[in-house]
Parts: structure tokens; sequence; C-alpha cells
């Protein structure tokens, strides 16, 4: 939804989560590169739900099931239950309602998947301590004021809003600068200073 | 000549140009206004071969004033086929590859049984003793043609906007026989505005003197002057605001100053006047009454105690909803509340909203983003059946 393609780097660690043959809903699925994946990897049965026009007919016009819609308004004529995964990649930040999108996932995927940018990364801590401005760079790189990325969080934040949803954490890794997994054994603080981007797992 | 013009198209009506498939006493269409239609005839039109596993059928299903003619010189008005753009050999639905079948619904005026059709037990067109024609009447009778061809399931169904109804009927009464759906630039039922056009329309025809309590074709006539109206008024709303404007403007016709008269000043009157009158050489206009009637009765979510969701629930078909930003007949929201409700019901569902100022008649025209997500639903769903390209 916001971020390009040559930093998808979290796609790939998605797909890794996903057991062949199943059904999955990708919430904010773009251009369809993760759909796409699937389809061909996994042989998912996969359905895509996209804000941008343009995205969804170009994903139709590759034989992709997707849909436009919006995160915040459309999860709720999904029935319980209804997929395997659900995964919202790199579009948390970007919804209205961060919270309630979490809710909804929970509620229509056995489990849901979510990937998103952590803002409690060093360079993040680094511009906002010493130049005190927002971060503006290569995974960042929208202004202030033009950002559809409303809703930044931490991994911290993130464990926590999981902890108030009731969900349970079955997965998660933190991948640094260059895309390389951190390892399993780091502790929170560790992940939430080096990891660029987190990838979670979650069961309700 | 207004009787030599009747005669032509009663006769295209009973002994249309097209194959008839012809249904006796023993296989009565079972009509929703309860009564039985017997016997009655379906003309229709083939394209391309069936395979030997018959499971590359394409039902084509037809708009209000639409034909079986949709890929081949129409009889009646000579022009192309009114889907050529998209149906053809090599075009977007390959007809080399595909076996495409469209017929003229129950209800219409190119050779399926309707008004126009000679009522054997009176030995005079039915007129208004037709009884009325749902959309579900329609379906049902096209199965009995995909029955005869002995096609268990169809490899998709598509159409726009009253064809686009049909294939929701489809997707939900058979959704066994339904591998693949393309309603496009329609909805799950007719809308108070759509209801109110039409009913305009039907008191235009019924108007003119020349209408007869539709017996026109005993008197010789035909209600030229209503059914021009009629379709003047409907012409309107195939279009858009933005459309109209950037071809006509406020643009004289054939003149240099307004003539403070009723004469077509404008070009916008002059080509709803050509609209009007052309229209009439093809089409019957009970058979208009019957078309907008099924229209205006069409409500899925009616059938199924006000819950959409329900009218496709378990559904395996895979759906591909398309719509138009300036179709204001079908707006967007018709189609997204179809998704929604598959969604509800979990079908695997696409939808694609096109960008164009060329309103609900944008389906019928070359429109490349309507044709790239026909081509890549047509392709992916071709694939999951195992068809070869």
């Amino acid at each position: 939804m916001s971020v390009n393609r040559a930093q998808r780097v979290d796609l790939e660690v998605v797909a890794d989560l996903i057991p062949p043959q199943s059904r999955v809903l990708d919430v904010g699925s773009g251009d369809g590169l993760l759909l796409e994946l699937l389809q061909e990897t996994k042989l998912v049965d996969g359905r895509g739900l996209e804000l941008s026009q343009r995205g969804v007919n170009e994903c139709v016009a590759r034989g992709l099931s997707v849909i436009q819609g919006d995160a915040d308004k459309d999860l709720e004529f999904y029935p319980d239950k209804g997929f395997d995964f659900v995964v919202l990649s790199q579009t948390l930040q970007a919804t209205r309602n961060p919270k309630l999108v979490l809710d909804e996932l929970l509620r229509i995927g056995n489990r849901a998947i979510v990937s998103f940018p952590n803002f409690g990364h060093w360079r993040v801590r680094l511009s906002l301590f010493v130049h005190g401005r927002m971060p503006v760079n290569d995974d960042l790189p929208y202004s202030w004021y033009d950002t559809p990325n409303i809703h930044f969080c931490t991994i911290r934040d993130f464990v926590n809003l999981c902890d108030e949803l009731g969900a349970t954490v079955e997965k998660a890794t933190a991948l640094d600068g260059n895309g390389q997994k951190i390892g399993l054994s780091m502790p929170w603080w560790f992940w939430n200073f080096f990891g660029q981007q987190a990838v979670f797992l979650l069961k309700r | 000549m207004a009787i030599l013009r009747a005669q032509k198209t009663n006769n295209e009506a009973d002994q249309p140009s097209s194959p008839v498939l012809r249904f006796g006493a023993d296989k009565p269409l079972k009509l929703d206004a309860g009564t039985l239609l017997s016997p009655f005839q379906i003309a229709y039109q083939t394209y391309g071969t069936l395979n030997d596993a018959r499971s590359n059928a394409i039902l084509v299903c037809h708009a209000l004033t639409g034909d079986q003619h949709v890929a081949n010189t129409n009889p009646v008005t000579g022009k192309p086929g009114w889907w050529e753009v998209l149906i053809g050999p090599g075009r977007i639905i390959d007809t080399n590859r595909f076996f495409v079948i469209c017929s003229n619904v129950i209800g219409g005026c190119l050779g399926s049984t309707g008004p126009a059709s000679i009522n054997p037990a009176t030995g005079k067109p039915y007129g208004l003793d037709l009884p009325v024609i749902t959309i579900r009447d329609m379906v049902r009778a096209q199965l009995m043609l995909i029955d005869h061809f002995g096609i268990e399931k169809l490899f998709s169904v598509l159409g726009g906007s009253m064809g686009g109804m049909q294939v929701l009927q489809w997707a939900s009464s058979y959704p066994e026989r339904v591998f693949s759906a393309l309603p496009i630039a329609t909805g799950a039922r007719h809308s108070s505005q759509n209801i109110a056009f039409h009913e305009v329309g039907r008191q235009a025809v019924m108007a003119d003197p020349d209408w007869h309590g539709g017996k026109y074709f005993e008197h010789g006539k035909r209600p030229e002057k209503g059914l021009a109206v009629a379709r003047m008024a409907a012409h309107i709303t195939y279009l858009s605001e933005a459309a109209l404007h950037r071809k006509f403007g406020r643009n004289l016709q054939d003149r240099d100053a307004l003539t403070f008269g009723f004469d077509a000043d404008f070009q916008i009157e002059s080509y709803l006047r050509h609209q009007g009158m052309t229209f009439v050489d093809r089409f019957d206009a009970n058979s208009y009454l019957y078309m907008t009637r099924s229209m205006d009765y069409f409500d899925l979510a009616a059938d199924h105690g006000g819950r959409l969701a329900d009218a496709f629930a378990g559904t395996k078909t895979r759906f591909c909803l398309v719509s138009f930003t300036s179709d204001w007949l079908f707006p967007t929201e018709e189609s997204r509340s179809v998704v929604h409700a598959l969604n509800a019901a979990g079908a695997s569902v696409s939808f694609v909203e096109i960008e164009t100022d060329r309103g609900h008649d944008a389906f019928l025209l070359d429109e490349p983003e309507l044709f790239a997500a026909i081509n890549g639903f047509i392709a992916s769903a071709a694939r999951a059946r195992g068809l070869s390209a």
C-alpha cells in the first residue's frame, strides 16, 4: 500500500508462515505481489482487498481474486473464521483504526499475520533525538504532511496491543536494515532497537 | 410503411433467422407469475465449438433491448453484433477456444417467445396476454437451452445491465451449473429511481393512441412515437452528464442561431430523436414493456428473506464484478453491495471499478481496462477449470 517493491523483504517471511493450499485473505494487497507469490509457491486459495483502484485493476488483470475496499470499513462483511490466514502486510500503520482492524483480522482468520515498519528502530530514534525531525529515509520515504502512514508503532507497542486484544503471539520475526532476520534469542528491547520491520503470527 | 415494418418485426419474432429450440406441451416453462408458458421457443446463436468434455461453454446474457446476435451481423439492423468488440475469433472471449451461446430472452422480440409472437390459442400476437416475465423466468428458459446442449456446467456466464441480473440469477439459482460469473454494470435489485425511469417509458408507450391496449398489430399500427419517447428518456440514463456535455455541449444542429421554436435546435435533441427513431425500427413496443418490468421486479435479496448473502450461500462459483464510475443507472454502490454479500458468503470474488465518463453504456464500448479485467479473470478461471490456452 505505501512501501515500494524493493523494500518488501517481509514478503518471503510472510510466505514462509503459510502452509500450502491454505485459504488466505491479503488485506492491502497492493499490486498483488504477495498473493501471486503465495499462489505460485503455496497453491493457496487467495483473495485480496485493496484500497487503490489501480492496484485492484492490475491484480484482476493478472488473474488474482481482488476487490476494491477499505480495511477500515469493509472487513466487517467477511464471515467469522472464513480464512486460514489473514495477512496485513505493511498496511496497519496506514489504517484509521488499527485496533479495530487487528480485531477484525483475528475474527476473520484462524490466524493473522501482520507485518509493519518498526518505529522504535534506532534510525528513527536517531532522527528524532539528534535532528529533532520526523524520519524520512528509504524505508519511510514520506514527509510527515503527506504520509499515508498515520499510525506508526514500535514493536513493543504492537505487543501491548496484541495483549489488549487477547491475541497470542505464536511467532514473531524482526528484520534488520538488510532484510536479515534477527536472532530468535534476542530480547524484545533488542528487536525493538535493531528491527526495522516486524512480522507477527497471531492467534486468538 | 408502418404495416410493412410491423410485419417485418412480427416475422423476426415468429420466424427468426437464428436457430430456434421449440418446447412442446410436454415441456412447459414455469413462470414466476404462477402460470405455465407452453408451447414456447428460444432463438439463439452459437459461436465456436463445444469441446468433448463440454466444459468450454460461455453463456452471454443480453441487456434490455439487446438480442442473441452478440457476435454476428444483426439481421434487423445490418450492424455488427452488439459485443463484437469483446467476442469473436482471437478476441478476449475467443470463439476459437470457447463455445459461446447467446439466446434471446423470453419476452423478447427477436425469436424467443414474447408479446409479438403468435399465441397458438388465438392465432394472433400475444400482446398483453403474455404473463409478465421475470429475470428468473428468462434464466429458467436458458437452463432448458443449456440442458439441450448437454452442458453440465457452464464455464462462464456473463452479461451487463439486465444481462448482469441474469448472471446473478444464474449464480444464485444454479450455482453448481456455473463455474464463473461476470456480472457487469448491474445490481441485485432495481432501484426506485430506475423503476421510475422505466415507468416513464411505459407510460409513453401506452399513451400513444397507436398502442391500442397492446393490440396494435391487429390494427396494423405500431406505437412508434411513444416507444421513441421511451427510448429517448432511457437513453439519457445510459450516458453521463460529462459525456453528453463533451459530445454535444450546447451546440446547435445545422443552424447558426436559436429558432425560437420547438425544432431540434440543439445537437443533443437531434441525437436523441435519431436514437428514438432508429429504435422503433428494431424493437417491439410491448416487448419493451415486458423487458422493463422484468428488471423492475428483480430483487435477489427479497427472494432470500432480505439477506443478499443467502442468495449465494455455499457458492463455489468464481465471481468478477465490474462497475463504471460514471454509471448512475447502476452506480458502483450497487455492485459493491453484491461484493459484500459474496464476501459474507465466503465466495471467490474480484471487483473492478473502471474510471470512465461514458456512463452505463461503457460496458458495450471499447474500454481497455474492462477488457484487461475480463481477460485476466477468464484466463485464471480457465486455468482453474483445466482448459488449455
